[in-house]
């Protein structure tokens, strides 16, 4: 670990924190529907948009029909992508000829498999992919497929999010906003511009942005080499912004048309955690109490600070077999890293991409040390809330927030409260829900893949590392992350179906209690604090807070996980080979 | 669940059109217009105007005259149509054994003693199989070879490689680092002599 390493990730912080505020209040102007500085460029196309898709606005919503809304909209978008996937020989803007007679050698087929978990996976904001883009989709299925879902999976996210803070905001209320209202002013007047300036950015920086077909060139000591491109930036943009992470290329943003600098590096990450950490702020906003928002950010700071320190650690340690095979120990692991990103933004990203339900990734994951290995898969596992996905973060600290405060008040023996809401039986429940559906598809779903002889095969590393790659999907998929110990064969029927359902399960089944949450807690009257208040505002609650995630996490996983990455830990210094 | 699906039909293709169509186009002309350079891909040629690759991709470079990149789990290696780091991790005994082997390699090309250290990054695959860039310190143990090879001072070369060196970016974001095709681009030019 160096001191420039270190001063990168304070940076990376400190600029989060600065951008909190002002971005949070402007997320609580749009959602409120109030007058802001893009309203001149933007309301003409925001009315149009609701005009042309027969939309009345400022109808609320019950929260049944708001989540009926959602439902519908997300199986409209993954049938629609579906077909695109499957028609993509005869669709154009396919100058390499994908799924048709003309595909280049060794071009993956977009099989009825396939499609349905690459449908399934961009549509709930996971982006696993079980190809590789370069030699699978055609630029039509990059643009309109796959990136026009990283927009509104992200924008409904952030629905669902603001929806649940209405719910503690209103009082004595039956309804929660309008869905559509939600979803269009999150896409035009959030990310857009957003991604506008982000894309132009990094084109600066070398990301490619053409629709040309891939050029062979004469290398210079003699070979022949095939470039792909495409349209990347303006598909990174979104995928960063988003928290979707579904790469251009198989390598993701470790690909250097995809992240070309140290500067692009950074900037990616920062809009990884850009929205997600705004969020926060816009909870504070919407609330009356800034406070309350900075203190999931300072919970969200504490758990990430642990996470990267570990990988930036076990990295710059690297692996003792190396060292004794004659190679210098200063760079650290750097099998599956790229030379400009080097070990501190490499665990920075690592560690920022998993946090958060994102899934890009600048550095191979399956050739991280063990401990490495271990903050991804926690990070997953406590359901991406430290800062987390684009909406799926602040409604899942929501969450746990009402649990701790629930805790708390068993503690005491007093019926808690959360902003003023009577935490009661049935919030605890959809809470409890909430936990309990995502441990349930991780757990069961890799128990049937590591008992049946197939899926088990798939494996690439033997010992710990392969059932860790098979707890790794799950948990990847469950959790709508994205990334992979990539060296799982996941293209196979088993791998294609199970991970799909696990991506509905750990998309919807979790939204639907956010949402049902919201609904209970917009009917309750307001109970002004008293003295025997438990104020969620302080150090103590922060505390508790990071101790129910840790602890449910602990409980939960800590036996799936010492077979995996812990006892491969062990066994790495024991100089044991697989 | 009816009542919700026409207009979810209708607002998912104007807003398909708007950010599956229209922006990534509109992205399209504006980067071709500001950056044509990096937004055709970054294409590096030769003395003679031919196209030899990408500035910003690895590429093979078998013969020692010229400085060697980074291992490659690319397809075949630096395939630039099927970008891909090895998967292998520390517990794996096929990447210890390939390890072995390079340091072994990377030492007997390069003459250097059997005890030698060698960089990280010259014995393992890169993350995505084409890292354009190695570390200032894999070069300058490669700088007697390449000048021994092409009949150039060992000045010349480490020269050459100096000013091939990229800082960190900004001062302080990043690794120092050294962009191989351009290095070795130079050096075919006729003005290193």
């Amino acid at each position: 670990m160096t001191l420039l390493g270190w001063a990168q990730i304070a940076l990376f912080l400190a600029l989060l924190y600065l951008a909190t505020r002002p971005l949070g209040r402007y997320l609580a102007r749009v959602f409120a529907g109030e007058r802001n500085a893009l309203d001149r460029v933007l309301g003409p196309l925001e009315r149009l948009i609701y005009r042309l898709a027969g939309i009345d606005p400022h109808v609320e919503m019950h929260p049944t029909a708001y989540a009926l809304a959602l439902l519908a909209f997300s199986l409209v978008g993954t049938l629609l992508t579906y077909v695109l996937l499957r028609c993509q020989g005869w669709l154009p803007l396919n100058p390499m000829g994908f799924s048709t007679a003309t595909a280049p050698r060794g071009a993956t087929a977009m099989t009825p498999d396939l499609a349905f978990n690459t449908a399934v996976s961009f549509a709930t904001n996971t982006n696993w992919q079980a190809y590789g883009g370069e030699s699978t989709l055609s630029y039509l299925s990059q643009m309109l497929a796959l990136a026009y879902h990283n927009w509104v999976s992200a924008a409904a996210g952030m629905a669902v999010a603001v929806a649940l803070v209405r719910g503690f905001a209103r009082r004595g209320a039956a309804t929660i906003g309008n869905f559509w209202f939600d979803l269009v002013r999150a896409t035009l007047y959030v990310l857009l511009p957003l991604c506008v300036v982000f894309s132009l950015v990094l084109v600066s920086q070398g990301v490619a942005q053409n629709l040309a077909p891939y050029p062979t060139v004469s290398t210079l000591d003699g070979g022949r080499q095939t470039i792909a491109m495409g349209p990347v930036a303006s598909q990174e943009a979104i995928k960063m912004l988003g928290t979707n992470g579904g790469g251009f290329f198989n390598a993701n943003s470790a690909h250097p048309f995809e992240n070309p600098t140290p500067l692009t590096n950074m900037l990616s990450m920062l809009s990884i955690f850009l929205l997600p950490a705004a969020l926060f702020g816009m909870f504070g906003a919407m609330v009356g109490d800034e406070r309350q928002g900075w203190a999931l950010w300072a919970a969200s700071a504490v758990m990430f600070l642990v996470g990267v320190t570990t990988v930036y650690a076990a990295e710059t340690a690297g692996s003792p077999l190396a060292v004794r095979h004659g190679v210098a120990a200063g760079q650290g692991n750097m099998e599956g890293k790229e030379q400009r990103f080097g070990q501190a933004q490499s665990a920075l990203f690592t560690t920022v991409t998993t946090a958060a339900s994102c899934g890009a990734v600048c550095a191979m994951h399956d050739s991280l040390t063990p401990l490495a290995t271990l903050v991804p898969l926690v990070n997953m596992q406590t359901d991406e809330v430290i800062f987390g996905g684009v909406g799926a973060g602040l409604y899942g600290l929501l969450i746990y927030a009402v649990l701790t405060v629930f805790i708390a008040g068993l503690m005491v023996g007093r019926t808690p409260e959360y902003l003023g809401k009577r935490i009661e039986a049935r919030e605890v429940k959809l809470a409890m829900l909430f936990v309990l559906v995502s441990s349930a598809s991780i757990l069961c779903l890799t128990a049937l893949a590591v008992s049946l002889p197939g899926p088990s095969s798939g494996v690439l590393n033997g010992g710990p590392r392969g059932f860790g790659e098979m707890l790794y999907a799950f948990s990847s998929a469950t959790g709508n992350n994205g990334s992979a110990l990539a060296g799982i064969t996941a293209n196979t029927p088993f791998y294609n179906v199970a991970l799909g359902l696990a991506m509905l399960v750990g998309r919807f089944l979790m939204m639907l209690p956010a949402l049902a949450l919201a609904g209970s807690l917009a009917a309750k009257k307001y109970t002004p604090p008293s003295a025997g208040t438990f104020p969620t505002t302080t150090g103590l609650f922060v505390a508790l807070l990071v101790g129910v995630i840790v602890i449910v996490a602990a409980l939960t996983f800590f036996p799936a996980l010492s077979l995996g990455p812990i006892l491969e830990h062990g066994l790495m210094h024991a100089g044991r080979l697989f | 669940m009816k009542t919700h699906l026409l207009p979810a039909f209708r607002l998912t293709i104007v807003l398909a059109l708007l950010t599956g169509v229209v922006y990534p186009l509109a992205i399209t002309a504006a980067a071709r217009l500001a950056f044509p350079y990096s937004a055709n891909g970054s294409l590096l040629r030769d003395a003679r105007g031919r196209v030899v690759g990408s500035a910003l991709l690895g590429q093979r470079f078998g013969s020692p005259r010229y400085f060697q990149p980074r291992p490659s789990a690319a397809g075949d290696g630096y395939d630039a149509a099927a970008s891909a780091g090895s998967n292998l991790g520390p517990t794996s005994r096929k990447l210890a054994d390939a390890m072995a082997e390079r340091v072994a390699a990377y030492r007997q090309l390069n003459g250097l003693a059997a005890t030698q250290p060698v960089p990280a990054d010259a014995v393992t695959a890169s993350a995505s199989g084409l890292d354009p860039h190695i570390s200032p310190a894999n070069a300058y143990l490669q700088v007697a070879r390449v000048a021994r090879e092409r009949g150039l001072s060992v000045e010349q070369v480490g020269r050459l490689v100096a000013r091939h060196t990229q800082p960190r970016q900004l001062g302080f974001l990043g690794e120092p680092r050294v962009n191989v095709l351009r290095l070795n681009l130079d050096l075919d030019a006729p003005a290193v002599r």
